[in-house]
Order: C-alpha cells, then sequence, then structure tokens
C-alpha cells in the first residue's frame, strides 16, 4: 500500500514517522542513536530502504550510520572524512585565517540512481563523496580548492555545505550552497566549480555583491525543470533561471524574507513553500505566529499558510533543512520545528496537522513516498 | 590484560557490555591500549581521537587509579595497577552539559 517514511533527525536522536497514504495516523519509531545530533537521515531514490545517517556529537565526533531496511536496524560505515592535500585556511568570523578542519556532516544526499553513491556536505565546508556505501569517503577537492577558498567565512551555524542538488539527467551537473560563502556549481562531476552568486546581494559583507560570501540558507529545484532554483538567503528569497548563472528575487509580500528552509511542490514547479522568520536575530515567526508562505507563481506572489498551525504565541524556528515534500498524488508537505514538532499537510499546505509534538528540537526532515 | 572502562555511547556503538578486556602487545601505554581498542572495534576510529593526527579529542577524557592521565604524553607507560589488570583505564565524556 503507498505510504510515507519521514525521516527526522534532532539534537538528540533520529525518528521515523510513517503512514499510509492518507497521512492521518502515524507510527513513532524512535529515538535511533538516542543522545547524538542527528543532522540529517536521508533515503536512496533508488533503493528506498537504503537509509544514511549523519550521527555527531561534541564529545565523540562523526559516525555514519547506513540501514538497508528502511531504518529498523543500523550499521556503522567509514567516518574519515579527510581533506586532500593541505587544507589551508579559510577565515574566521573575524577576518583572519583560520585552518579548515572537518567538524561534522550537515547533508547526506544519495545518488538519484546508485544506492551506494552518496554525497556529504560537511563543515568546515566541503563536498565528500562515496561509491561504496558510506565505507570510504573522498573529497571533491576542486570545490575548497577555488580560488575563493581561503576567503570563504562561516555564517553563524558554522561554515556548512548544506545543499547539494543533482541535476535528474546530468550526473555531471550538480549545485551546492554554503554558508556563508553561497553557491557552487559544476559541470564535470565535481572537479571544477565555478561560484553561481550573481545577482545576490547581501548587506553585512564588504562588496554586497561579491562573488564568494553570501550567506545562502537552502536551496530547491524541481526535477522536471532543474534550471530553476530556488533559493532562501539570510535575507532575500531568490530565483535562477539558467542554472545558477543568474538570481533575481522574489521575496514579493512576504511579511518578511529571512527564514531558513525552501521546498518545491511534488507536481507544481511554480509552487514553492518558505518559512519567514522575524529576522537574523529572532528566529521566530513574525508576531508569535507559525505560517508557511506559498507562492504558485514562482515567486513574488505569496499566500500564508496557517490551517492547524499555531497563531498565538509560538517562538519556535524551522531550521534549513527541515522541510519536505512527498509526491503522493496530492502533494504532502513536512517541517519540523526546534520546539520538537513535526507537522504535515496532506492538501499542498492548505491544512496542517502536528505528527508529533514534543520531540527534541528537530534538524532536519525529509520523506520517502513509497510504493 | 588491560581492562578499558569505555562511555555508555561508545559501548553502544561497539555493541558491547561492560569493560573491554584487551591483549596489548608490549609495554602499556595510552598509545598501544587505544591502538588496541581501535583494532579489535574500529568503529571507535575517530570517536576518541582524532582519525589522522590521533590527538585526543577535546572533550574525551582519561582517567585511571584516581588520577587524570588525559595530558601525559601517549607513550609513557601506564600504572602498573593498569597494566596488570587490577585497575581499568577509563575513558570519560567530559562533563561539558549537553
Amino acid at each position: 500500500m503507498t505510504g510515507v517514511r519521514v525521516l527526522v533527525g534532532t539534537r538528540k536522536g533520529a525518528f521515523i514517522l510513517t503512514s499510509d497514504g492518507r497521512r492521518e495516523d502515524w507510527a513513532v519509531s524512535g529515538p535511533h542513536f538516542g543522545g547524538w545530533e542527528i543532522y540529517h537521515v536521508s533515503g536512496s531514490p533508488a533503493a528506498p530502504d537504503r537509509l544514511y545517517a549523519s550521527q555527531s556529537g561534541g564529545w565523540f565526533g562523526q559516525v555514519i550510520q547506513r540501514s538497508d531496511d528502511g531504518g529498523a536496524t543500523w550499521d556503522t560505515v567509514g567516518n574519515e572524512f579527510a581533506y586532500e592535500g593541505d587544507p589551508g585556511t579559510h577565515q574566521w568570523f573575524d577576518g583572519t585565517p583560520r585552518p579548515w578542519e572537518f567538524k561534522r556532516v550537515w547533508h547526506l544526499e544519495p545518488s538519484l540512481t546508485d544506492p551506494d553513491t552518496v554525497y556529504a556536505g560537511v563543515e568546515d565546508a566541503s563536498l565528500f563523496r562515496s561509491v561504496d556505501g558510506g565505507q570510504s569517503w573522498h573529497e571533491l577537492a576542486g570545490l575548497r580548492g577555488h580560488s575563493s577558498g581561503p576567503l570563504w567565512q562561516p555564517g553563524a551555524g558554522g561554515m556548512c555545505l548544506h545543499t547539494v542538488v543533482q541535476h535528474p539527467s546530468d550526473p555531471g551537473r550538480i549545485v551546492v550552497a554554503i554558508s556563508a560563502a553561497g553557491v557552487f556549481r559544476t559541470d564535470d562531476g565535481g572537479k571544477a566549480w565555478q561560484p553561481a552568486n550573481r545577482g545576490l546581494q547581501s548587506e553585512g559583507i564588504p562588496d554586497p555583491d561579491a562573488e564568494v560570501g553570501h550567506c545562502v540558507h537552502k536551496l530547491a529545484s524541481h526535477p522536471s525543470r532543474p534550471d530553476v532554483l530556488f533559493m532562501q538567503k539570510h535575507w532575500d528569497v531568490m530565483r535562477s533561471d539558467d542554472g545558477g548563472g543568474t538570481w533575481r528575487e522574489i521575496s514579493g509580500d512576504l511579511p518578511t524574507d529571512f527564514g531558513f528552509p525552501i521546498d518545491v511542490h511534488a507536481h507544481e514547479p511554480d509552487t514553492v513553500y518558505v518559512v519567514p522568520i522575524t529576522s537574523d536575530s529572532e528566529h521566530y515567526p513574525p508576531d508569535g505566529q507559525l505560517r508557511v508562505y506559498r507562492s504558485r507563481a514562482g515567486g513574488d506572489e505569496w499566500e500564508p499558510l496557517s490551517k492547524g498551525l499555531p497563531q498565538s504565541h509560538c517562538y519556535v524556528n524551522v531550521l534549513r533543512d527541515a522541510m519536505a515534500v512527498d509526491t503522493l498524488d496530492s502533494c504532502g508537505v513536512y517541517f519540523g520545528t526546534t520546539g520538537g514538532q513535526v507537522y504535515v499537510s496532506a492538501d499542498a499546505g492548505d491544512s496542517w496537522a502536528p505528527i508529533v509534538r514534543d520531540l527534541p528540537a528537530v534538524l532536519s526532515v525529509e520523506v520517502q513516498t513509497l510504493p | 590484560m588491560i581492562r578499558v572502562r569505555l562511555p555508555v555511547h561508545l559501548r553502544t556503538l561497539a555493541r558491547v557490555d561492560g569493560e573491554v578486556r584487551l591483549d596489548v602487545d608490549g609495554r602499556a601505554t595510552q598509545r598501544s591500549v587505544l591502538d588496541a581498542l581501535e583494532a579489535r572495534y574500529p568503529v571507535l576510529r575517530g570517536t576518541i581521537r582524532d582519525q589522522g593526527t590521533h590527538q585526543r579529542r577535546a572533550f574525551v577524557r582519561f582517567f585511571a587509579c584516581e588520577e587524570d592521565l588525559s595530558h601525559e604524553p601517549p607513550d609513557d607507560p601506564l600504572p602498573d595497577a593498569v597494566a596488570s589488570g587490577a585497575e581499568p583505564f577509563l575513558i570519560v565524556g567530559a562533563m561539558a552539559g549537553g
């Protein structure tokens, strides 16, 4: 029977939420890896029972877990993320040079076609790839080795590579995003990379339209239209129609254009979701009202979606990897909060209900649509 | 035979209950004990010390015989009581909130 499996990473473990296609009744499994920070859990599009999880913590560092049965059992795989060559330095918050140092895996992006190939976006920002199911990891060093690398600097959350967008038909084309360096694109499978930030404007850096230095929070794309990319930047919601070559602002009538996640409807490439957050220091929704905003026009015109969401005294945040969509006929939209709630909308955002209310702070939400 | 006591999260990762007992070739030192521990349980590589530099992770401490050995040179001999198995070598997650 058609169903969904929601993979939730939290500050203190992973949870797996499952339901049938109605998405009304849910089974909750977890915590898996209790006590550890789970930055991301993701499933292979090519083999949905193959899951990868990034397990980390301040005490004992980075562990990568893999499941081949949809999360019922897990085994550790490789956890050595060694930068290639002499890693050199990047910039620290104060502009002084700082040696590159691996800290954690933020994001695991399995290949669209091969269950054993998976990308890892890490802090300090770099991209690693495994082609043996996570047993060994190799840096795609051309990214960090770009001539701008010594100028990259961290965002408040750390200098993380948090987004990996694969082209649906050309495996050589990958777009990544780094906070706070910006967007980079490769057309040759990861050997050579170019910044893709033209059109971004960021206050807080010396040159507002610099080639790098932009605090990009998240990218999203619809597989039917891979050259169209949507971006939630630190401030500003942006769109590119040429694969990141140029960007234009589509914040339009949003109440605030600060936020973290962004995602696209599974069947409507111009329907986009964001969660506006008050400001870069006030990480909670405006007026204590939790609202997803949806544009059905590819940006500029946005409508608030609030039915079923708390509309008073709500001061949670929704982090960059904590929103996902399923591919059922009536597209489901999911997001998790720093207050431990995971919400689902089974009607593309028109109405919402909590799946769980009291998890640890949610770091990431992914969803798999199961046959 | 060296007795090693792991913190709970590392026992879970290594899938062991209670103390780990290791045979260490040659002199018992921090390095030789950790080498033997990681050889027996590869999953622990990188969780106690950096995989490249072998530096102790910042929030990991080494105790034995009511002494903090965290800052002792890694090739110094461990106390006789640890080398003989009379006392365990304790690997501890620092008390650092969380």
